[in-house]
């Protein structure tokens, strides 16, 4: 718990042949939500190491319970301010699949728009306000502007850019409240979705110059191995829906996916710890990115190819910081898929088909901009919740977190000062793009084993 | 001039209120030419223990260590304003009040019920310290957090808006939802502030900006039943992102039969 908040411990005890360093980050900035680093090396030994998550629990799995299912976009909106459309489009999968209800091609397209804006908006924010800092040398963004004005001007611009595009389909960027199970309550009319189109058209450019720029960054070349996991698409590349798959050949239907995957509970977090199969895995874009390829538009495959030549950045990569590369290129991927959509926009005759609730269980699966997003619930007669289950991207991420400090900062060597140990384990973090707040409120509905 | 400083807390959220100010886009760049933010973890800034002029505080109270904390933060604040409906009534959490159910759901939820600590309730900063101003909504917007800033640089109080959303949703010429399609809308209840952004879009308001003022939630729910609502669904239209307000929370557990939430399951 943060008590001790602001207090670098460096109890370093030094004799001629023993280095014992205790690091204690009692409150991770540039990250969504509370979260501690507690470090204890020995020598070249690493002893402890806990990536804490402290932020309170929420319990939105219970209170989701008696809820009617015309209620639960709303609610679940609310486990994250900065993902709220992934967690509305997976429960809506959830509940038409529960009832049996087909959307329309309209909604299904738009849904991706939708979606879209949300990549565009978390990927800018978390590129130029948590992670970028890292990698150029500065405590945070606003002291980053004072060197780099251009930069931050472009990446603030391009995430309101997302901002627009959601509230466009949503009224607002956080919480929007446009989308319903069945579709969308009101269709956006065509005068203002061709002013979106005119918005994306004039942020191409400066998303090409974006990823042409993280590509030349100075990154640390730190190779590792780990699985890969993410959503995959017989025709485009994934956001929306499709199929579970691996690095290590794993390919399920959303519905499998809790046989194959086990959380626990740890002590040192409120945050339970994802294995699939009983290994860690990485979820998010490098992963998305890793596993598919060859489902990127033409252009925006060539612009990546010309972005990276000469330089030592490649996919599949298993360098983690080439997350950051990972988000610019699916910024491009979301401008112009959004445009791809919306050039062939026309009014529908209804923005909702009818939703009829029947009793039943219905589980949905989509690519939060931080990785897998699953949902399942289970519904009465009435469309009441009977009990729900949701599995965030960030308690995906928290083994392999955990599983790539212990190898980084042995790469990275644990003869390095304090400070430089602290700074680089940070790194390692804030390029997961953890969101806390959202690995709080995961919670997995364990049988009760007392009386 | 020295600028004055700002500070930014987080306590249990969905750091959507803390977004106003990382959603302004290039004016974040013109704010911090006219104030400090010295304060603010999500932007990198750590720095909770100075003194400020204006403390923005995201969150409600669940822990005993916010509990602490928030003391502390009041001692060192000119001005403390809360933002959001968890700050500033509890938030949806506050739906854990209702049926004293939070050990159960600690004990349901987690397999080692007793590594969590938290607290029975989640509760609003004003339950705690003094508030001197709030901003109300789920989430709020930039707009009401840059005229609350302006404000205060000019000395004034904030403008206080507790008109009803009604009267917003006429001025934005929006189609009552209530009337002309029978949906059971929170807008008469409900205070004004979002632009009336849900009956614009053809559906009815939830209330996330909590109560207006002089609410006549018994004429509204009369209302409801008018329209078929049934009781418990009565009640889960007051009892949702503000189930902690006085006014929600006595109408929807005024609806139950019971009198109690939550009614499923338990």
């Amino acid at each position: 718990m943060p008590d001790s908040r602001h207090c670098l411990q460096d109890a370093i005890q030094l004799n001629m042949t023993e280095r014992r360093i205790k690091i204690h980050v009692p409150a991770l900035t540039r990250v969504e939500g509370e979260g501690a680093l507690h470090l204890e090396v020995r020598n070249d030994t690493i002893e402890q190491l806990q990536l804490s998550i402290f932020e309170p629990p929420r319990y939105f799995e219970k209170f989701l319970e008696g809820r009617a299912y015309s209620e639960i976009l709303d609610i679940v909106a609310r486990i994250c301010g900065i993902c709220p459309i992934a967690y509305q489009m997976s429960a809506a999968q959830a509940i038409e699949s529960a009832f049996g209800s087909e959307i329309n091609p309209w909604a299904q397209d738009m849904r991706r728009v939708f979606y879209c804006g949300e990549w565009l908006q978390s990927h800018a924010l978390h590129i130029h306000l948590l992670a970028l800092p890292d990698f150029l040398g500065f405590q945070n963004a606003i002291e980053m502007s004072a060197s780099y004005p251009k930069e931050v001007r472009r990446g603030l611009q391009l995430q309101g850019v997302g901002n627009a595009l959601i509230s466009l389909f949503g009224a607002r960027s956080v919480h929007p409240v446009g989308a319903c199970p069945g579709g969308f309550y009101r269709a956006p009319d065509l005068p203002a979705v061709q002013t979106m189109i005119a918005k994306l058209e004039a942020a191409r450019p400066e998303a090409v110059a974006l990823l042409e720029w993280v590509c030349t960054l100075p990154l640390p070349q730190d190779d590792q191995t780990f699985t890969s996991v993410s959503l995959q698409h017989p025709r485009e590349y994934p956001l929306y829906s499709g199929r579970i798959v691996s690095s290590n050949g794993l390919d399920i239907a959303a519905e499998a996916f809790d046989a194959h995957m086990q959380e626990n509970h740890r002590p040192h977090s409120t945050a339970l710890y994802a294995h699939l199969d009983g290994e860690p895995y990485l979820v998010g874009p490098l992963a998305r990115l890793n596993l598919n390829l060859d489902q990127l538009p033409d252009a925006v495959a060539n612009t990546l190819q010309q972005a990276t030549a000469g330089t030592a950045v490649t996919f599949p990569s298993r360098n983690m910081f080439h997350s950051v590369v990972a988000r610019a290129v699916e910024i491009l991927l979301a401008i112009d898929e959004a445009l791809r959509l919306l050039r062939n926009y026309h009014c529908p005759a209804t923005p909702a088909v009818a939703v009829t609730p029947r009793a039943g269980t219905g589980v949905g699966a989509s690519e939060a901009p931080r990785g897998l997003l699953w949902h399942r619930y289970d519904f009465d007669d009435q469309g009441l919740v009977r009990s729900a289950r949701i599995v965030p991207p960030t308690s995906q991420n928290q083994a392999r977190i955990e599983a790539d400090l212990h190898r980084s900062l042995r790469t990275f060597g644990l003869d390095q000062s304090d400070e430089a140990l602290r700074l680089r384990s940070e790194m390692v973090i804030r390029n997961y793009d953890p969101c806390i707040s959202c690995a709080t409120h995961f919670l997995d509905l364990q049988i009760d084993r007392r009386p | 001039m020295s600028k004055p400083l700002v500070a930014v807390h987080k306590f249990s959220s969905c750091d959507g209120c803390q977004l106003a100010f990382l959603n302004l886009g290039p004016a974040l760049l013109t704010l911090t030419e006219q104030v400090e933010i010295r304060h603010f973890l999500e932007a990198g800034l750590d720095d909770p223990e100075t003194a400020v002029e204006i403390a923005f505080v995201e969150g409600s109270i669940s822990t005993d260590e916010e509990l602490a904390r928030i003391q502390r933060i009041r001692a060192q604040s000119k001005t403390l304003i809360s933002i959001g409906a968890c700050a500033t009534s509890g938030g949806l959490q506050a739906l854990r009040n209702l049926g004293d159910t939070e050990s159960d759901w600690r004990q349901a939820i987690y397999a080692q019920p007793e590594y969590i600590r938290t607290l029975q309730h989640a509760t609003p900063i004003k339950d705690h310290v003094k508030v001197d101003f709030e901003l109300w909504g789920c989430p709020i917007n930039s707009q009401q957090l840059v005229a609350a800033i302006r404000s205060l640089l000019f000395g004034v109080p904030p403008l206080e808006n507790d008109a009803k959303l009604c009267l917003e949703c006429k001025r934005q010429q929006a189609v009552c939802v209530m009337v002309t399609k029978g949906t059971p809308c929170m807008g008469p209840v409900t205070r004004a502030g979002c632009g009336a952004l849900c009956p614009r879009f053809g559906r009815d308001c939830y209330a996330c900006y909590g109560p207006g003022e002089n609410p006549n939630t018994d004429a509204l729910a009369a209302r409801f039943s008018g329209l078929g609502l049934l009781p418990d669904a009565i009640a889960r239209r007051f009892l949702l992102i503000n189930s902690n307000a006085p006014a929600y929370r006595d109408a929807g557990l005024k609806a139950l039969p019971s009198g109690r939430y939550p009614t499923q399951h338990d």
